[in-house]
């Protein structure tokens, strides 16, 4: 469902965090921290990077004023949802021994409550994508699923792109079509600043009935599609899915994989800042009487030797076996796995790449040295519906 | 019930240690039962368990059969680490936790009315053991049945007793081989692919179910290829990282296949493509 579009002041915004608030739920949002825009919690409105906007490419990420207010005039940060959704670290149970014998109490599922303020339409599939790992699986990851029902969705779409973004080649942006509470599209002009928005479900409804608004002109609402029309055509980079899943598995052993490993640092970057990477192990931490014990899930990378580690030695030993695992799953096997690409086209692992190794160069030169026939057929599917 | 099981698939049940029993210099077996010593749940042979010894660790390890006495899970260890070590050091009447059974197991309906060539290699003699003992049990339904077998040396061959029984009383070819081994050995030496001429069955109308080294399995498919069987009737057991068992970590991932819920038992045909690939 989405309502009729309304208009919220920029005055009237910090109404919209309050009633989140009453509601119940956290607002976590994006705010000014360690150089970059992060997501931490938000009290008001004032917390949001205002007047900042970021400036993107291969390995680098620059803050940079802005000569407005604008409150959401930067594209995506180091930061994703999976932080609230998948957390870094979390405890799985915790053991006490009592002579022989011993009892496991598993961690009780998460009830905080989050309202994610400020979610792009890349990130949302995102959310998506994972939903099909924790919650849409032979297993259910019961404490995922209950954060994730509890979240409550404010997407800000998209007013500009950043040069190393391609969610139009992924069919997962610029524009937010559902799957969202609500969606607002911030809009400055001539001395006005407002947000057009549209509840996308009735618990969004709810919320936008408490805060002072006005119905939408259709100059506003036009306003609003040429905000995000300006963001489809600044995409700083494209990536042709056309047949990539039959591409990179039958092209285990291109040179481009040397060539790759001898820039990448396996540093692990691209797997933590990417929105949908979902690996993770497990760290068992016994106290020294050897009674108490807990199970901690934690990220893990592909890009460990530890990763693949069996009896002896490490499967992947090499950086282009881990590189091509990696660029493999995501744009490949995922699709075999979870009938979706693992790419949303955020751009994060070009920009937050040491050393600016790019997948959509990685890709097109892939493609263009392919010795290997495609089948024809599926052609068009990069995986994202 | 479902649902607990299903909250807590992180995190291992309590099992008691019925028995210890020693198989070889490095290699045990334990009888685990419910904590009320109950019998344990049905399993798929081929199928595997995370077993965690307190306070150190988890480990996957295959189900290698069913005490007939007590009702309990047998699983068949390799000494070869921090865990297993623990779990070595385990005795009767000791807990350890366990998840599971996770994982595919051995098509063994699918070669009723054919005939049998089991493979093994090493430990990989234990996650087939389960299989044997289905055969065993209607072997009236099978046709010929091979069981090849090689290890590294006469005193790291597992469960003679056993293998002794299918030769004997129920019509198992069994042919065993060792890398190395002293004068006292009159039987064959070499790797475990130089039997299968030595076995009599029909390849067209033959299964096959290949566990051990990944290079093992490897050369053993081409062997039985070469004598004719088709590929989509050969199955072997892969063996990759293991954290989760059930799809969530990643570490396991093998081509587009996740080895804890995909496997560990593949048709061949299904993964040939990534088996030559190396590293991947």
């Amino acid at each position: 469902m989405t309502s009729e579009p309304r208009i919220i002041e920029r005055k009237a915004l910090d109404q919209l965090l309050e009633a989140l608030t009453q509601e119940g739920y956290q607002v976590v949002g994006p705010t000014l921290g360690d150089g970059a825009i992060v997501y931490g919690p938000v009290q008001a409105s004032e917390d949001f990077p205002v007047g900042w906007t970021d400036e993107q490419e291969g390995g680098v990420y620059r803050l940079k004023k802005r000569e407005d207010k604008a409150l959401f005039g930067y594209v995506v940060g180091p930061h994703s949802w999976k932080k609230y959704l998948h957390p870094p670290e979390r405890r799985l149970w915790t053991g006490q021994a009592s002579g022989t014998d011993f009892e496991l109490t598993p961690e009780p599922v998460e009830t905080a409550r989050f309202a994610f303020f400020g979610v792009r339409s890349c990130e949302l599939h995102a959310i998506e994508i994972q939903d099909r790992v924790f919650i849409h699986n032979d297993h259910v990851d019961e404490d995922y699923k209950a954060r994730r029902e509890n979240a409550f969705v404010v997407v800000v779409q998209c007013g500009q792109a950043g040069k190393t973004c391609f969610c139009v080649s992924m069919n997962t942006g610029p524009k937010a079509e559902s799957g969202y509470d609500l969606a607002l599209t911030e809009i400055l002009d001539e001395g006005r600043h407002f947000f057009h928005a549209v509840a996308g479900s009735p618990k969004g409804a709810a919320i936008l009935q408490q805060v002072e608004t006005r119905s939408a002109t259709s100059s506003d609402s036009a306003e609003a599609e040429e905000a995000v029309q300006k963001a489809r055509g600044q995409m700083g980079r494209t990536l042709n899915t056309k047949g990539v899943k039959e591409l990179l598995q039958e092209n285990p052993e291109h040179p481009r994989w040397d060539s790759v490993a001898e820039r990448c640092l396996s540093c692990a970057n691209c797997t933590m800042v990417c929105p949908t990477c979902f690996c993770s192990t497990v760290e068992d931490t016994t106290d020294l009487t050897g009674d108490h014990t807990e199970r901690w899930q934690k990220w893990d990378s592909c890009f460990t030797m530890d990763f693949s580690y069996l009896h002896g030695g490490s499967v992947r030993a090499s950086t282009k076996s881990r590189y091509r695992q990696w660029l493999t799953h995501k744009l490949s096997s995922w699709i075999d796995q979870f009938d979706s690409s693992g790419c949303v086209g955020c751009g994060r692992c070009v920009t937050w790449c040491p050393v600016g190794i790019d997948l959509t160069e990685e890709v097109r030169s892939i493609r263009e040295e392919n010795t290997v026939r495609l089948p024809s057929k599926r052609e068009a599917s990069n995986g994202n519906a | 019930m479902e649902d607990i099981q299903r909250q807590n698939v992180m995190v291992p049940r309590p099992f008691l240690v019925h028995r210890v029993h020693k198989e070889t210099e490095d290699t045990f077996t334990l009888e685990l039962n419910g904590e009320d010593s109950a019998e344990s749940p049905p399993f798929i042979p081929g199928q595997f368990n995370m077993l965690y010894a307190f306070g150190i660790g988890e480990v996957p390890i295959s189900i290698s059969g069913r005490s007939e006495a007590s009702g309990g899970w047998l699983h068949t260890i390799r000494e070869v680490g921090t865990v297993t070590r623990a779990l070595h050091r385990m005795k009767r009447g000791g807990v350890l936790g366990l998840r599971g059974p996770f994982g595919t197991g051995w098509p063994i309906e699918e070669a009723r009315g054919n005939d049998i060539v089991f493979m093994a290699g090493g430990i990989g003699l234990a996650p087939l053991r389960p299989a044997l003992h289905v055969v065993q049990s209607m072997r009236d339904q099978f046709g010929e049945v091979a069981l090849l077998y090689g290890a590294r040396t006469p005193e790291s061959l597992l469960f003679e007793k056993e293998r002794e029984l299918w030769r004997a009383k129920f019509g198992v070819q069994v042919k065993v081989t060792v890398d190395a081994a002293g004068r006292e050995w009159k039987r064959n030496v070499g790797v475990v692919t130089n039997l299968v001429e030595r076995a009599s069955f029909d390849p067209a109308h033959t299964v096959a179910f290949i566990c051990g080294p990944e290079v093992m399995m490897r050369f053993s498919v081409v062997e039985l290829k070469q004598c004719g069987v088709p590929e989509d009737k050969i199955y072997i057991s892969m063996e990759r990282n293991m954290k989760c068992a059930v799809g969530f970590c990643g570490h396991c991932q093998f081509g587009p296949t996740f080895i804890c819920k995909d496997g560990p038992v593949y048709r061949y045909d299904r993964i040939r493509q990534f088996l030559n690939v190396r590293e991947v």
